[in-house]
């Protein structure tokens, strides 16, 4: 189950470089977890700190990059991202959307998103919204301009609303479903077990060689 | 009925049921399994108290993670007691589950994107999953293959089934030969400098034309295995001839009267004359030469003969400034010329080129030359145990050893730098791997990418250097 996202209310931060991959987002030597939990002190860890980021290694300890903008006072409990094109490009790791998580944030807005972190976001009740790019540069131009400059996301009305800035957002119908009700999707699924077993007897007889490892399984 | 992509064909063939909500239910006949994007995935189905649909389905083998030295002692050989844990973890879900597994012990081990094809596992027509953005490989057999996240991973187990969205069709046409020197590697490259990372997000790309189809099955899966750098989950290439001779004969590859039925079905994996696709491109092979990546982004690529670029040279501002950014983390200064910058590392392996054919040609570059004085370490990690075994038969394993590299076993290394396998900071890398993201192979580490043939010029040279040009 995921958390239901109706609406809600942050801090805005600014992340202003595309293509920001996964790997920036959350670096490989700390995928070596066998947990969900524990990424959030390594979101954008080779940015926020300036010592190498070793799995273990106490956050409070770490050398802290002070002009990586996550680290900049004024943006300190930000719960939306500002980001830009093609954000989340990369690997399929799903620890990103955690990390982004952990950290606080349930928001990204940004003109375009890269496809695999884009579906597991939505696995995860992160809100991914995508604005024209005239939208978000201005949405940057006021972030800079105002010190804790806060945005409301209404979902069900499909709109951003802040001092001085107003949109509306598209999402397709399904995802605002799941994400509104914070669905289960294997639960959702197998509500369709009996279609499933129906096509996988019709696939069987159709295409056998796919199948031909079912009776190896040990 | 309208006509058909190949894309088209095999989403038809495994739609389970279209949802209210315009969501497809869609039949996943192979998902592949590794240790990094997995155990949460089986934590989830074990604390709903369910279990795998259809065990047959799944193929497991460590590799992200896994030492290439000293493997003798199997996963107890481990040191790095967090990654030990991810590979035992693994062992320990396939035996509870009953999923077969390649163990780190196996011969057939490797790479998970090398050994499905190997083994067969792999067959046109299929639709194949894995917890592993480079799932495009199997794309080469004209399978509908591409990554997913940890929580498709669970569902994929427990219900055998992704729900999705139809991707768009685009078609990429390369025309003519390749030249003497070049291979899919500097295709590839050459594409994804033509459209950006993300000139095929939200796409599916089947590849197409004469110099595709004159690729062997190593090579299209070396193509179709960077389709997600260029922002497509999905590549695929259509069957042919040489498609079906490289599964005739597999292990998992079916037999007989079971082949024949097979082909059939297998011969109609081509799009239909006149299908549509939503996006063309079309490239001339001929005007391709050897590539290599200058900056952090695998679009930031030049022919062997070009000069770093300036941020002016770019239109739009955002990527100017990526331009900006790349020159200061990569250490470049704008109009150098790429084939005068040293390399510290190479690295010859991974799911995109660590196969019997890139070995093969490197090891044409390397006999009888040897590594640069200058280059700290150069090693060739065959991406699986049954690649290494071919490489050794053929000798390879010798040229490569008496050329200064360091014969490895195989796993994902230095692609991605989980194990020991990396970049210090500051080092600059020949790979012949897939990304050359701020630090992917080591914290503060630069990465160049280039195909197996050029990574052994660089390697020989000291410095890039264009393959064809080595005396």
């Amino acid at each position: 189950m995921i958390e239901a996202f109706e609406h809600h209310e942050g801090t805005v931060a600014p992340l202003d470089r595309a293509n920001v991959d996964t790997d920036q987002i959350i670096p490989k030597q700390f995928l070596k977890s066998i947990r969900r939990t524990g990424f959030g002190d390594n979101l954008f860890d080779a940015w926020r700190y300036l010592d190498e980021g070793v799995i273990g290694k106490n956050a409070n300890e770490r050398r802290i990059n002070h002009d990586f903008v996550l680290n900049e006072p004024r943006y300190a409990g930000s719960s939306i991202l500002l980001a830009r094109g093609n954000f989340g490009c990369g690997s399929s790791r799903e620890h990103a959307v955690w990390a982004l998580q952990e950290y606080g944030f349930r928001c990204v807005i940004a003109p375009s998103f890269a496809d695999i972190f884009f579906s597991n976001s939505l696995k995860n009740g992160l809100l991914l919204i995508v604005l024209e790019k005239n939208l978000v540069d201005e949405l940057f131009g006021i972030v800079q301009l105002e010190e804790g400059y806060s945005l409301r996301v209404d979902l069900a009305g499909q709109t951003l609303r802040g001092p001085g800035f107003a949109a509306d957002f598209e999402i397709e119908p399904e995802r605002k479903r799941l994400l509104m009700q914070g669905l289960d999707d294997i639960g959702a699924t197998l509500a369709h077990a009996d279609a499933i077993r129906d096509f996988e007897s019709r696939h069987r007889q159709r295409m056998p060689w796919v199948f031909s490892r079912d009776g190896n399984a040990s | 009925m309208a006509t058909r992509t190949v894309y088209d064909k095999i989403w038809d063939a495994h739609v389970v049921a279209e949802r209210d909500d315009g969501m497809t239910i869609l039949y996943v006949d192979r998902h592949l399994l590794h240790e990094v994007t997995s155990p949460q995935a089986f934590e989830g189905l074990a604390q709903a108290g369910r279990s795998p649909w259809r065990r047959g389905a799944n193929l497991a083998t460590p590799d992200h993670n896994v030492p290439t030295t000293n493997r003798s002692r199997g996963v107890e050989g481990i040191e790095d007691a967090v990654a030990k844990e991810q590979v035992v973890v693994l062992d320990d879900n396939c035996k509870r589950y009953g999923i077969e597994q390649f163990e780190m012990t196996d011969r057939r081990q490797g790479i998970v994107h090398v050994i499905g094809p190997e083994q067969g596992a792999t067959l046109p027509g299929m639709t194949i999953v894995c917890g592993d953005s480079h799932t495009s490989t199997h794309g080469a057999f004209a399978a509908l293959a591409h990554g997913i996240g940890t929580s498709e991973v669970e569902l994929v187990l427990a219900t055998q089934c992704l729900v999705q969205r139809k991707s768009r069709n685009m078609r990429i046409i390369v025309e003519g030969h390749l030249p003497f020197g070049t291979s899919a590697k500097d295709m590839i490259l050459a594409i994804i400098r033509a459209i950006g990372t993300a000139g095929a997000t939200g796409h599916a790309i089947e590849y197409a034309g004469s110099a595709v189809r004159a690729l062997s099955m190593e090579a299209r899966m070396t193509l179709c295995n960077m389709s997600i750098e260029a922002g497509a989950r999905a590549g695929l290439v259509a069957v042919d001839d040489t498609t079906l001779n490289y599964v005739h004969g597999r292990p998992f590859a079916p037999t007989g009267a079971m082949w024949d039925r097979a082909e059939d079905y297998w011969r109609t994996l081509v799009s239909d004359a006149d299908a549509d696709f939503d996006t063309e491109l079309e490239l001339d092979a001929a005007g391709i030469v050897p590539q290599v990546t200058w900056g952090t982004s695998p679009e930031l690529v030049l022919g062997i003969d070009e000069n770093v670029p300036a941020p002016d040279d770019f239109e739009d501002p955002a990527k100017r400034e990526l331009c900006e950014r790349a020159l200061t983390y990569m250490d470049l200064e704008a109009g150098r010329p790429i084939a005068s910058v040293p390399v510290d590392r190479v690295f010859i392996g991974s799911c995109t080129n660590g196969r019997i054919e890139d070995l093969r040609a490197a090891a044409a570059v390397l006999d009888g030359r040897h590594v640069a004085n200058s280059v700290t370490q150069a090693m060739a990690v065959p991406g699986s145990g049954l690649v290494k075994a071919q490489a050794e038969a053929e000798g390879l394993d010798e040229i490569f050893r008496s050329a200064g590299f360091e014969w490895r076993d195989p796993g994902c290394s230095m692609c991605l730098a989980m194990n020991d396998d990396r970049l210090y900071p500051g080092e600059r890398s020949a790979a012949t791997s897939n990304r050359n993201f701020e630090g992917r192979q080591g914290h503060l580490g630069r990465t160049h990418l280039v195909s197996p043939a050029m990574a052994a010029a660089a390697a020989v040279a000291g410095h890039f250097t264009d393959v064809r040009d080595l005396p």
